[in-house]
């Protein structure tokens, strides 16, 4: 069974419109697979050999890998729900019912939303501390750690802005207490608050301005700063993995 | 150890590095064995990314997101809580001006966290009684005992308990060396500043989000979370 799975894939990868495509043939020498990544847009953010040892668990405990995943959950569960959605005050917490009662699945989907989002805060954490203990931020990955540190502040971002769109009173007041802080920043803490809320109180203008935020503007500038993050990986010379030292 | 030069250098050109310090990644005693990216570590990540999907799916499941009725401005709940990676600062806001707390705090945090890597101090990572170890202990244990005079002054004992915890370790591990006998003291005799700075941090973070989250109920009043 798995040896026609695999033969019917090689058929698959050997035809004229497989090759246009994705500009690699079958086979499994190495410069195939080199091929594989270099000739993929995505893939060639990646070096074509990794050091095995950066493949262990215990380096990384794969935290990278898994913020990404639940990064694609998110995008993916967050792109139905817009199709369920509309940033207007009252509408947007009628469509959290109508997730609830109506739409087929609705409160899974909501759900997966909600708790990847949650794993991605506490994976970004957990990541940029092993990453700290592992003294990986050292030279010449100084800038790969601030970039980084700012995935990190987007991730934050990613979050609080999301935290308000259901509209219920917990959003409402999570972001009222968030915005109140901005007020504290010195000589123009106001002026910050109106232009994060579109005016003096979270309101309507807020909502829609948190919506654009999170379903555009951060998004796309996260997407970029984990294209250079991963492109960094590759110049600054693979994953760090400390040498196995005796105390 | 034998020492050897080929006779033909234009043939055979040898490089000769001095390692002074284990500063940088780049230095490798030994070369490892590589694997290719596609299928080899593509499939793991493959794997992890199904790992994380299943676990989650599971989750959503069982616990449902929270939902609570339609946004009120005239009614505010009590406590009026942030998202839970910000109860630590909420936390904070008991205690300090929203100024300290808000602007301040948050500030140095983001501002110490992108500098790390531009330290020498940080790149070296040399343990902290490596040089000088009266003065050091001298420093530190002045510099420990006026933060906690500070954190004392306003009733910070949330915060006061892991500095003492993990200033004390520090301390204490000024007394080892990479001679002490046991494992677990020559690892704390090797850690540099940062890794106290970073663990300190790490607990202090866990401690107040976990306060924030579970132990504050009306007027941010000290609750049991069992005694809802």
């Amino acid at each position: 069974m798995a040896t026609t799975i695999k033969s019917g894939f090689e058929r698959i990868r050997n035809t004229e419109v497989w090759r246009t495509i994705f500009r690699s043939g079958s086979g499994s020498s190495n410069l195939h697979r080199s091929q594989a990544v270099q000739q993929n847009i995505f893939l060639h953010l990646f070096s074509v050999k990794v050091r095995s040892r950066a493949l262990e668990f215990s380096p990384t405990w794969y935290l990278g890998a898994l913020t990404l995943s639940t990064f694609f959950i998110l995008i993916a569960t967050g792109i139905l729900l817009m199709f369920y959605y509309h940033p207007s005050v009252p509408q947007a917490y009628a469509d959290m019912k109508d997730l609830q009662f109506v739409v087929a699945s609705g409160v899974f989907l909501r759900n997966l939303h909600r708790w990847s989002a949650h794993a991605m805060v506490f994976l970004v954490f957990a990541h940029m501390f092993k990453v700290f203990y592992r003294g990986a931020y050292r030279p010449p990955r100084q800038f790969n750690w601030v970039i980084g540190v700012f995935l990190l502040l987007i991730t934050l971002l990613l979050s609080y802005t999301g935290y308000l769109l259901p509209w219920d009173q917990l959003a409402f007041w999570a972001v009222t207490v968030g915005s109140n802080i901005a007020k504290a920043v010195p000589l123009m803490g106001k002026q910050i608050r109106f232009l994060m809320l579109g005016g003096n109180e979270v309101n309507a203008n807020a909502l829609l301005r948190f919506y654009v935020l999170h379903c555009v503007i951060l998004p796309l500038v996260a997407i970029l700063l984990v294209g250079v993050h991963f492109w960094r990986i590759r110049k600054d010379g693979g994953l760090y993995v400390p040498e196995k030292k005796n105390l | 150890m034998q020492a050897e030069v080929q006779s033909d250098v234009r043939k055979n050109p040898r490089r000769i590095a001095f390692i002074l310090r284990r500063t940088s990644p780049y230095v490798k005693t030994q070369d490892d064995g590589r694997v290719m990216t596609y299928p080899t570590a593509l499939s793991r990540f493959i794997i992890a990314l199904e790992v994380a999907f299943v676990l989650l799916v599971w989750i959503s499941l069982l616990a449902n997101a929270p939902l609570e009725g339609m946004a009120d401005p005239m009614h505010t709940p009590n406590p009026a809580k942030a998202p839970w990676y910000f109860l630590g600062l909420q936390e904070l806001l008991h205690y300090f001006p929203p100024m300290v707390a808000g602007v301040l705090v948050p500030g140095l945090v983001v501002g110490a966290l992108i500098v790390i890597p531009y330290f020498n101090i940080n790149i070296e990572g040399e343990s902290l009684w490596a040089k000088d170890r009266k003065r050091r202990l001298m420093i530190i244990g002045v510099a420990l005992v006026l933060f906690c005079i500070f954190l004392l002054a306003f009733d910070v004992i949330v915060a006061l308990v892991p500095t003492i915890l993990i200033g004390g370790l520090m301390l204490w591990s000024a007394r080892f060396s990479s001679e002490s006998p046991r494992l677990f003291h020559r690892w704390l005799a090797s850690k540099p500043l940062s890794f106290w700075i970073m663990s300190w941090f790490l607990i202090e973070l866990t401690i107040l989000t976990v306060v924030g989250t579970f132990f504050r109920g009306p007027g941010w009043s000290w609750v049991l979370p069992w005694q809802s």
